[in-house]
């Protein structure tokens, strides 16, 4: 059965020329033609003269572009730096902050991470008063939400979505990126992860310490006889905070920039974070403790407790020497 | 950027274009637009490479020959002119133009000039008559290796026969036009031009 017809070709004939006219895919590789001129030569293929009051306003446009809109745009990272900073000064002075930096040779370059003990929200501003960083959290909605999409708008910081937060590597990779580029700011990161009351440095995640990056340890410690700085965020909200902060004597303050310290060969991230920790408890004048600040909320893990059985047994039954000693230490304590 | 100044196109040819094919003259500055995108060379002449770097075309099974139709009798240049010329045959048929003067030339886009272009799509050797081996030659380009020889072979000779008045088992020019005698050439041959 023979469907064809001589009338055929005029099909794909016809096709053909359409593309020869016009087809989907060449235009793609060469620049969009717009309908009308937008004053930009390198946008215009038939560049003739149409009228003096368009070729004016060409000019005016040049000049514009080259003379204001490019230094600006050059300038614009340094600027938001400065503009940055002055905002951070106005926060500070709002909250009445005396803040006192020690050894500011050892300020964070832009090649590491600062980690600090973590006593308020406002230890951000206060280490943010003296230079620029890039923070790291949970994306929020709201307000925060949305003060944290403005602030990247200015400088690079790295915010997660909620189900990012748990794919460790997806965290680890893109802090790994930030601090490879020299241009970016160092990531200022609270280890404890809650806020404690300035007593002590509690347990330090090791997240941070295990991506080979150079940590800038900074100890914050507040004096407690103008205000208290403490967040204590079971008990009262944000709102209730600021007000009690900005409505105590003042906020006084020492900052210790601590030298930069990185892994040391045959050492783990939990040996290095716990290294960290205690020279910032040592300068800060805090306890060094080894319980998790998460504490806070969550109740401690039975693994600790069978830690405690486990020791004893050993002592029951009598292993070894050195785990009996160990053992019988730690069943004094308890 | 001297060669590109010698390549606009003038306005003198404009008109000489206009008189000739019928477009206007938006019409031809946007084609003109459209042969300078597709000359990559910048030499003012398009060659085969630069229609085949068309991908929808060059899918297109009888591609090549719609491409051959533009270059002349053993040329493998064509220049805007020769564009225009070729694609002037697709212009659709304006009522205006059917009562027309009929002492001036055939315009290249009459229903007659649409089906000599038709025709010399089969008719590559241009002695006017399409042989059995050119219309298997087509058919073979269309249906690529999906239809067996014999089956081709057959469906070429029906065509003939139903086609062929004077037995010599070709289809001549004439026998092509009263073949497709009802089809409506003018729609089926025609392509919108934006204006």
């Amino acid at each position: 059965t023979s469907e064809f017809n001589l009338t055929d070709v005029l099909f794909f004939c016809r096709k053909a020329m359409e593309n020869v006219v016009d087809d989907d895919v060449t235009k793609r590789f060469s620049p969009q033609k717009l309908d009308s001129w937008n004053l930009l030569t390198r946008n215009n293929h038939n560049f003739c003269h149409i009228s003096l009051r368009l070729k004016v306003v060409w000019v005016l446009g040049l000049l514009l572009r080259y003379g204001v809109l490019l230094p600006l745009r050059w300038l614009r990272s340094c600027l938001s730096d400065k503009v940055h900073l002055m905002g951070c000064h106005i926060c500070v002075r709002s909250l009445s902050a005396i803040i006192t930096y020690h050894n500011r040779q050892n300020k964070p370059q832009n090649d590491g991470i600062c980690v600090a003990n973590h006593t308020t929200p406002i230890d951000g501003i206060i280490l943010a008063n003296d230079r620029c960083y890039s923070l790291v959290g949970q994306l929020h909605g709201g307000l925060l939400g949305m003060i944290q999409r403005a602030m990247v708008t200015s400088s690079p910081h790295i915010w997660f979505e909620r189900a990012e937060v748990k794919d460790r590597h997806l965290v680890a990779k893109r802090l790994i990126d930030h601090v490879a580029d020299k241009t970016k700011h160092p990531v200022l990161i609270f280890p404890e992860g809650t806020c404690i009351n300035n007593t002590s440095v509690m347990m330090f995640r090791k997240s941070s310490f295990e991506l080979g990056c150079t940590i800038y340890p900074v100890a914050i410690k507040y004096d407690p006889r103008f205000g208290d700085a403490f967040w204590n965020s079971s008990k009262f909200g944000l709102v209730r905070y600021l007000l009690r902060t900005m409505s105590s004597w003042a906020i006084v303050c020492s900052v210790w920039y601590l030298p930069p310290m990185n892994r040391k060969e045959g050492e783990d991230a939990v040996q290095f974070a716990n290294r960290v920790k205690s020279v910032i408890a040592a300068k800060g004048g805090f306890v060094d403790l080894k319980w998790d600040g998460g504490l806070k909320r969550a109740r401690v893990k039975e693994a600790f407790k069978e830690e405690q059985q486990e020791l004893y047994s050993r002592l029951v039954v009598g292993v070894s020497q050195g785990a009996d000693n160990a053992a019988s230490d730690s069943a004094k304590e308890s | 950027m001297g060669s590109r100044a010698s390549t606009l196109l003038r306005e003198e040819e404009i008109e000489e274009i206009k008189k000739e094919t019928g477009f206007s003259h938006s019409q031809i500055t946007r084609l003109y637009s459209r042969f300078t995108s597709l000359d990559k060379g910048e030499n003012g002449t398009l060659s085969r490479e630069d229609f085949q770097r068309i991908p929808e075309l060059a899918i297109n099974p009888l591609g090549d020959r719609i491409i051959n139709a533009f270059f002349p009798e053993g040329e493998d240049q064509v220049n805007f002119r020769g564009f225009m010329r070729t694609l002037a045959h697709f212009r659709p048929i304006e009522d205006n133009e059917k009562n027309k003067n009929p002492t001036a030339s055939e315009p290249l886009n009459s229903r007659s000039n649409k089906l000599l272009f038709a025709f010399r799509l089969y008719d590559l050797d241009r002695d006017d008559k399409i042989s059995r081996d050119e219309l298997l030659q087509v058919l073979r380009m269309m249906v690529g290796v999906n239809i067996s020889d014999e089956q081709l072979g057959s469906i070429a000779d029906r065509t003939i026969q139903e086609a062929d008045t004077n037995g010599d088992s070709c289809i001549s020019f004439q026998e092509f036009i009263k073949v497709l005698e009802k089809v409506d050439v003018e729609q089926k041959m025609s392509i919108r031009f934006l204006h």
